[in-house]
Parts: C-alpha cells; sequence; structure tokens
C-alpha cells in the first residue's frame, strides 16, 4: 500500500467539484451524504493489494437522520443535508456563503405566461395527471475510470469523460492550476449517453497522483458506477384547462425533482424539465414550477434527453387523458395544438423548425392508428416531444492539410459511439473536395484539440460540424492565396474543386500546391472555424430536437407482461450527413426508453439501494427487442447545422415512456401513472378497484 | 499471495507461466497477455461483454478463474483475425452497421462465432435466444441480429 487519503490529506486543495455549484467534496468531509459515497482512497501497487487494503479501512460513523425520497426532504422537519446555501453561477464553494441554509432545495425554477386562472375558470375541461418517472441509470457498459499524473507542475489526467474541457475546469480550480497546466484526454469511450458529462472519478485519480508522485488510476466496477451517477426521478402532477374542440388553454405544472445527495447538472434537468414537459404546443397561458430536491441518494446528473423524458411522461400522457375526456382523438387533439414550423411555442426562444404536424401523421399512419388499438390486452400509443437541445454554440474546430494532401482534422468533441468520427469527417471530405479516407479526425485532448464545450445535448452533427465547416472553407481559402501565387494569377481566377485547385492555365492538387509554396516536400496549411452565439445561432436553442415516437403492445392478462409489437420513431433531423448514424441513435434511443419505461428502476430500502447491479436493476435484452421496427428519417433541410442538419440522437428516447403508458392504458382500459409498467405493476392495475380477492 | 503454475493455449500460442490463484480469466488476459479487446462490464456474468471461448465452449471470462485454463484451450477476439483479414463475424458486424461503442462487440463476436460452430443456419429466433446472455446498451439489438444472419449466410455461401 502506498498511500491512504482522506478528506483531512486535501488542506491546501480546493476540495469541492461540480460545474453548477462545487458542493461535490473530493472525498466526504466530515459527513457522508449517501450511501456509496468514497470515504477514503487506497492506493497500492496493485489493485489486489488496495482492494484488500480497503476492506481494513475503519471508519467510525455517527448516524444521522437521512431522507430518501424527495417529499421526505421537502418536509418541515427533514434533516438538512447541505448546511450553507449555494450560489447558482457562482464556481465558489458555499463556505464563503455565509447564509445558513433552511431547506433541501438545490434548486428552483419557474416560467409564467398569459393568465392560468382565469384560463380553469373559463376551461370547458380540466384534466389533471400526476406520475412517477424512475429513478434510472444510464449503463454505459464501460464504467467510469481515470488515470492521472503529476509532473512538472502538470496535471495529466486520461478518462472516460464526455466534456473533457469541463473536467478540466473543476481540476484546475482544486490545485489551482492555469488551464494550460491541466491536461485532459478523453480516448474513445463505451458509451456515455449523458453519464460521463461532467466531473466523476478524475479529482480522486489526480488526489492520488498528487499524494504519491506516481501515476495513479481510479477504475470503477459497475455497482461503484451505479453509485457515482444517476438520473433523476421526478414526481410531476400537471392539469391543463381546454375548450370545447380541444385546444389547449393553459398548463399548469409542478415537477419535483430526487436530485441526490449533491447538485451536479440536476438544476439544468430541472430547467429543461421546466422548457420540456409542456410538449410543443400553442399555449396560452402556461405556468411551470419546479424544485431539484437534495436526498441522502446517489447524487443525479445528465442522461440521455434530461429533463424531457420526466416532463414528457405526465404532460403526453396529460394529452391522451383529455382526448378521452373531450371524445377527441387523440392524434387530432395533438395536430390541433402543435405548433406549425416558425411559430414560436417557448417566448424568446428559436421558433420551431420542424413540420411537427407532418411528423405526427407519419407516426399515427404507420402505426395505423386508431384502427390498432384496442382494450383487449392490444394497445397503441404514441407521443411528441420538443427538446431546446444543442446546449451552448460554442466550439472550435482546426483543420490541417498536410503536403501529401492528407487532412487532419482536431476537435475536442468525444467520441462514445455516437459517430462523430464519421460524420464530421463526411464534412470535411465534403467541403474539401476529397476522399473520406484521406481525412482523419483527432478527439477530445485538451493540449492539442481546440475549445469544445461539450459533447452532449446532440449538438456535435450541428455545432462542432458548422466549426469543421468553417474551417475547411478558412483553410481552402488559405490555401487558394498561396495557390495564387504558385499559379500567377489572381485568387478570383481560382476554381476549387474534387481536390484541385484550377488557375487559367494550370490545375494543381493540394498538395502539389503545399509543396511549390513551401518549396519541397513540406509544410501545411492550417485552417480554423469557430463557433459561437452569432449569426444563425443567436437565437436558442441553436435547434429544437424533436421526439415523434409512438408503439403498439399487448399486454399478457394473466401476468401483466407487456411486449412491444411495435415501434415507430421518426427521426426529424433536417438532413441526415449520414443516414445510418440517425437510425442508429434513433433506435438505441427508442430503446433505452423502453427500458424505463419496462423494466429500468433503482429501488431504495432504507439508506441503501438494493439493486445496484445488472442483475437487479433490468436493462432491454434482445429478446425485448420490438417484434416490428419503423424507422423514418426525415430531411427537410430547416436546421441551421452543414447542410441543414439538426441533432439527433435524444429525441426518440423522449417520448416513449408516455407513448407506452398510453398504449398500455389503452390495452387494459386504466390509466397508468408511473414506470416501469413491471408485469407486477401492470397485473395490479388490471385488477378491479377494490383489489385482488 | 499465492500462484500456480498454469499450462495453456491462447489463441494457438502456448503459454506457460505463474498465475495468481485470485486472478480472474479477464484479468489475466488483459494484464497479464496485454489483450485488452476482451472487455468486462457487469462482472457477474449478465452482460456477456467478457464473453471467450475455452474449449469450444462460451464462458464469462469476469467471473472465471485464470487457473482454470490449465490444459485448455482459449480463444479470445484477438484470435478471431490474423492482423490482415477479418473474421466472417467481424466483417459482418462492421458490414451491418452492428456496433456503436464497440465495448459490448467482443463479447457478442465471440458468442456469434460459438453459434455459428454448433448451428450453421440459426433462425432469427435461436440468434436471438443464444445472445440474450449479451447486452448492448447503443444499438437496440436489431443490426446485431442481422449481422449475425449475414454471417451465416457468408459462411454457407463459402463452405458449399
Amino acid at each position: 500500500v502506498v498511500a491512504v487519503v482522506t478528506a483531512a490529506r486535501l488542506d491546501g486543495l480546493f476540495k469541492w467539484y461540480g460545474h453548477i455549484v462545487a458542493d461535490h467534496p473530493i472525498l466526504a468531509i466530515d459527513r457522508v451524504r449517501y450511501f456509496g459515497e468514497p470515504v477514503a482512497l487506497v492506493i497500492a501497487d496493485t489493485p489486489y493489494a488496495a482492494a484488500d487494503a480497503a476492506e481494513k479501512v475503519i471508519v467510525t460513523y455517527r448516524d444521522l437522520d437521512f431522507v430518501i425520497e424527495a417529499e421526505e426532504a421537502l418536509a418541515e422537519t427533514a434533516p438538512i443535508l447541505h448546511t450553507m446555501e449555494y450560489q447558482v453561477g457562482d464556481r465558489s464553494h458555499a463556505e464563503a456563503w455565509a447564509e445558513p441554509s433552511k431547506s433541501n432545495v438545490a434548486h428552483a425554477g419557474e416560467i409564467s405566461w398569459g393568465d392560468v386562472e382565469r384560463a380553469f375558470a373559463e376551461a370547458y375541461v380540466t384534466v389533471e395527471t400526476r406520475v412517477r418517472f424512475p429513478m434510472l441509470y444510464a449503463y454505459a457498459m464501460e464504467p467510469y475510470n481515470a488515470m492521472a499524473t503529476f509532473d512538472n507542475g502538470t496535471l495529466d489526467v486520461t478518462t472516460t469523460a464526455q466534456h473533457p474541457f469541463q473536467v478540466r475546469e473543476d481540476l484546475a480550480r482544486i490545485f489551482d492550476l492555469p488551464l494550460n497546466r491541466v491536461r485532459v484526454r478523453s480516448p474513445l469511450l463505451g458509451g456515455g449517453y449523458g453519464s460521463k458529462s461532467y466531473t466523476k472519478v478524475e479529482p480522486l485519480a489526480a488526489v492520488g497522483a498528487w499524494v504519491t508522485g506516481q501515476p495513479v488510476t481510479v477504475r470503477l466496477d459497475a455497482e461503484e458506477a451505479i453509485h457515482t451517477t444517476r438520473a433523476d426521478s421526478a414526481d410531476v402532477a400537471v392539469r391543463s384547462a381546454f375548450d370545447k374542440s380541444g385546444r389547449v388553454l393553459a398548463r399548469d405544472f409542478d415537477i419535483t425533482l430526487n436530485t441526490g445527495a449533491y447538485a451536479d447538472n440536476s438544476p439544468l434537468v430541472l430547467t429543461k424539465a421546466i422548457n420540456r414537459c409542456f410538449g410543443p404546443y400553442r399555449i396560452p397561458s402556461l405556468r411551470v414550477t419546479g424544485r431539484a430536491v437534495y436526498t441522502n441518494t446517489v447524487p443525479a446528473s445528465s442522461y440521455r434527453g434530461f429533463g424531457a423524458p420526466q416532463g414528457n411522461l405526465a404532460g403526453e400522457l396529460n394529452m391522451d387523458q383529455a382526448a378521452e375526456r373531450l371524445g377527441i382523438d387523440a392524434a387530432e387533439i395533438r395536430r390541433i395544438n402543435l405548433v406549425h414550423p416558425g411559430e414560436r411555442h417557448l417566448p424568446g426562444k428559436r421558433g420551431m423548425d420542424a413540420d411537427l404536424p407532418a411528423d405526427l401523421k407519419m407516426v399515427v399512419d404507420t402505426l395505423d392508428w386508431p384502427e390498432s388499438s384496442s382494450t383487449n390486452y392490444h394497445g397503441t400509443g404514441f407521443g411528441c416531444s420538443a427538446s431546446d437541445a444543442g446546449a451552448l454554440p460554442v466550439s472550435t474546430a482546426i483543420v490541417r492539410i498536410l503536403a501529401d494532401a492528407s487532412v487532419t482534422v482536431l476537435t475536442g468533441s468525444t467520441e462514445m459511439g455516437q459517430g462523430s468520427k464519421t460524420a464530421l469527417a463526411q464534412i470535411a471530405a465534403d467541403e474539401l473536395g476529397i476522399d473520406i479516407d484521406r481525412v482523419r479526425l483527432v478527439q477530445a485532448d485538451t493540449d492539442f484539440t481546440p475549445y469544445e464545450r461539450s459533447t452532449g445535448a446532440s449538438r456535435t452533427t450541428v455545432v462542432t460540424g458548422l466549426a469543421v465547416q468553417r474551417a475547411c472553407r478558412d483553410a481552402l481559402s488559405r490555401l487558394e492565396e498561396i495557390g495564387a501565387d504558385v499559379l500567377q494569377c489572381g485568387v478570383e481566377e481560382i476554381k476549387t474543386a474534387d481536390g484541385n485547385l484550377a488557375g487559367p492555365d494550370q490545375s494543381l492538387g493540394y498538395d502539389e500546391v503545399i509543396q511549390a509554396w513551401f518549396e519541397g516536400r513540406q509544410g501545411e496549411i492550417v485552417g480554423i472555424g469557430v463557433v459561437r452565439r452569432e449569426g444563425t445561432l443567436e437565437e436558442l436553442p441553436p435547434f429544437w430536437e424533436i421526439g415523434m415516437v409512438g408503439v403498439e403492445v399487448s399486454v399478457d392478462p394473466e401476468t401483466g407482461r407487456v411486449t412491444v409489437d411495435h415501434l415507430v420513431t421518426v427521426g426529424d433531423v433536417g438532413h441526415a450527413i449520414n443516414p445510418a448514424l440517425v437510425e442508429g441513435q434513433d433506435l438505441g434511443a427508442a430503446m433505452q426508453g423502453l427500458g424505463a419505461a419496462l423494466s429500468e428502476e433503482l429501488v431504495y430500502d432504507g439508506s441503501q439501494l438494493v439493486n445496484a447491479n445488472l442483475i437487479e436493476y433490468r436493462v432491454p435484452r434482445i429478446s425485448d427487442m420490438p417484434r416490428r421496427i419503423d424507422s423514418i428519417i426525415v430531411q427537410r433541410a430547416d436546421g441551421v447545422g452543414p447542410y441543414g442538419a439538426k441533432g439527433g440522437g435524444e429525441g426518440a428516447l423522449n417520448p416513449i415512456g408516455s407513448s407506452v403508458a398510453s398504449a398500455v392504458g389503452r390495452a387494459i382500459g386504466r390509466w397508468p401513472n408511473r414506470l416501469p409498467l413491471t408485469p407486477e405493476r401492470v397485473w395490479e392495475l388490471m385488477q378491479p378497484e377494490e383489489g385482488p380477492a | 499471495m499465492s500462484y500456480s503454475r498454469v499450462q495453456t493455449t491462447v489463441n494457438g500460442r502456448r503459454i506457460e507461466r505463474n498465475v495468481l490463484v485470485r486472478q480472474t480469466l479477464a484479468e489475466f488476459l488483459r494484464n497479464e497477455l496485454g489483450m485488452t479487446g476482451t472487455k468486462t462490464s457487469c462482472e457477474m456474468q449478465v452482460c456477456g461483454t467478457c464473453t471467450v471461448i475455452v474449449d469450444g465452449a462460451p464462458i464469462s471470462s469476469c467471473t472465471y478463474l485464470a487457473v482454470d485454463i490449465d490444459g485448455r484451450e482459449v480463444v479470445t477476439i484477438e484470435g478471431l483475425s490474423d492482423g490482415a483479414d477479418l473474421h466472417p463475424v467481424q466483417e459482418s458486424f462492421l458490414k451491418f452497421f452492428a456496433l456503436q461503442c464497440g465495448f459490448c462487440t467482443p463479447g457478442f463476436i465471440m458468442m456469434a462465432v460459438a453459434l455459428l460452430d454448433r448451428h450453421q443456419e440459426p433462425t432469427r429466433d435461436e440468434i436471438a435466444e443464444y445472445l440474450d446472455g449479451n447486452i448492448c446498451r447503443c444499438t437496440g439489438y436489431q443490426p446485431i441480429i442481422e449481422a449475425v444472419i449475414g454471417a451465416a449466410q457468408r459462411t454457407q455461401g463459402e463452405s458449399s
């Protein structure tokens, strides 16, 4: 054993991390806020020695009161998890803020417009829905790992992080280093789905290297990874006011997220849940209030579509219940309320950059709705969502045209299976007029690749794609400048196509131009592409990510087991730079949505998770695949990305939960109020009101 | 720490060395032999990611002790290709876009190879049943089934 590190050893460092509020101690300080929180770091020469030694660590605990449910945490008598108030947006730690905290609300949010109360007073019908969205684990199959070295005052970390530049910021603050003294690299990741966003085990590895002066690797197993980051569960109540024809007059949402012991990304999850819960509908009066609540559970953060699946379950199930009450077709009630292209459903945000009524028609036609639904244990459900995706459009890319006309693209975006390596190479090849085999992507190394805000929010193809496109154009214009010199003509006389610069007298390849100008087989041309919030990206979000899906399900009347007979997804991506990638994202996202809808849920018993393993936390298997899958791609070139592209990857997940809940509700004649719809829950729902005999 | 002498064959190569008795086969392959193609995830035999073939049968190397390969023959993902040409199942996974992040892929491919060794023409249902012990979080599985069918057809085409 080389060293045992506890929080007491961290004096001199900034001991916390967190990209929104720095409330997360690297190692527990004085109190442990959730079961599974790191208390001591045992460093040894082999993992076996470290594991054996860790078992010999004796921690003396004094029992404190704890809260697991958000509702308990909001009670007046609840123990307060964080005794100091945190200031969102301020990256200093709470200790600087002497305000004692009086509640467990980590973050609160609200939006409203119109006159909600008056609308409800004048409503023809008011429909109320209350639902619970489950506590989830994303289960990227590669768990969290990080390897750190400290050499010559420079920290070098190789990690499984989706956003290496944000991890760099947390690490720089911990060790009080300038950004150029922290190198964070993310090699190819074994899945992410948002769950590898932000800082996880990097501070542990870095502290280990700082203490020992040796390289330190922290490698988690699945159980430890489950105890590192999960997704927010949610209790959502909605009431909606409608006129006789089914037009929405007002919607009023109340959202409570169970955020766990530390804020991580949950303040943003809440903001997104607030923006995404009411759907892409024309709503004259709206009020959404929400809160992210600290509890003594695993900290919750990002997971694919965050905020959207939680809010959408309530919002869309409510639309279905309204349709039933009003005697209006469930597709029709959506059609008459959906915003049209260009219309703004969220004041101050970008107008709708999609044709939602047309997308909905594709879904219901493919489902053969309403004929495909019956109450005879067979039901159809579908849902709509629009997410303010893309995050903040900040990205820089560098394109290097080398002396042999091969091309290196440098980008800070991370490859985790979504295919950015392919899509971005396609964009570069297209822009430069060369074969894709001549393009190589180098990604996610803060020492060499330029700044990328994040890899998430379905933004890479659009935002990083634009940066790559601009870098290619910048490189070509520089190449044309030296080409004019080489070809002895004016720049305006040069025509660039298919990897050649053609002047009035002769045509030269990129390699010939570079070699002629630098004299010999040497030199290169570097182009830079910068994206920030301006021009077509001035309005936020950069694009609306559309989710339009439907399912047909069968319910086993004996067991309550739900089988998905048919899945329909519409990928409204503007322009599919690589259709296979889009289909892959849509099916993968939908399948993860089906997991949350039918089987996935983290369960607490007392203060401990009882199913922090892949046997009892059941993700979809091959046998859970829908019997029939229709993956439709819609291309209307209505996005701001390269060639009219919009993002994909989260949309197909977002309305899956509500679609399955609606389909099961129609199949058994009773609306569910929570996910996942396990056989046991569906069976219970099928029993007569007075309960089973 | 106690060790045991192990004589084994890994991907056709004879290996003899002292093996830590507590070491799993996955750890042995990755850390002692540097064969990092085999991944581990759930570490409790439910995800199939760590699947390798021992004496012709697929096993979970995350929970199989390295000392138990004494006298046996191990094939890992590295053993499927000579470096120049991919195995037909690997080719088929590429062709049908049956992987995204690729972390589960070695396990799926080893399982599919074991399946095709036993059944040259598996039906869709047989493939699904055989691969039900392998988890993929990215693809939604459909392309994986297509890839195995494609590989079976290709192997059949070559042998007929």
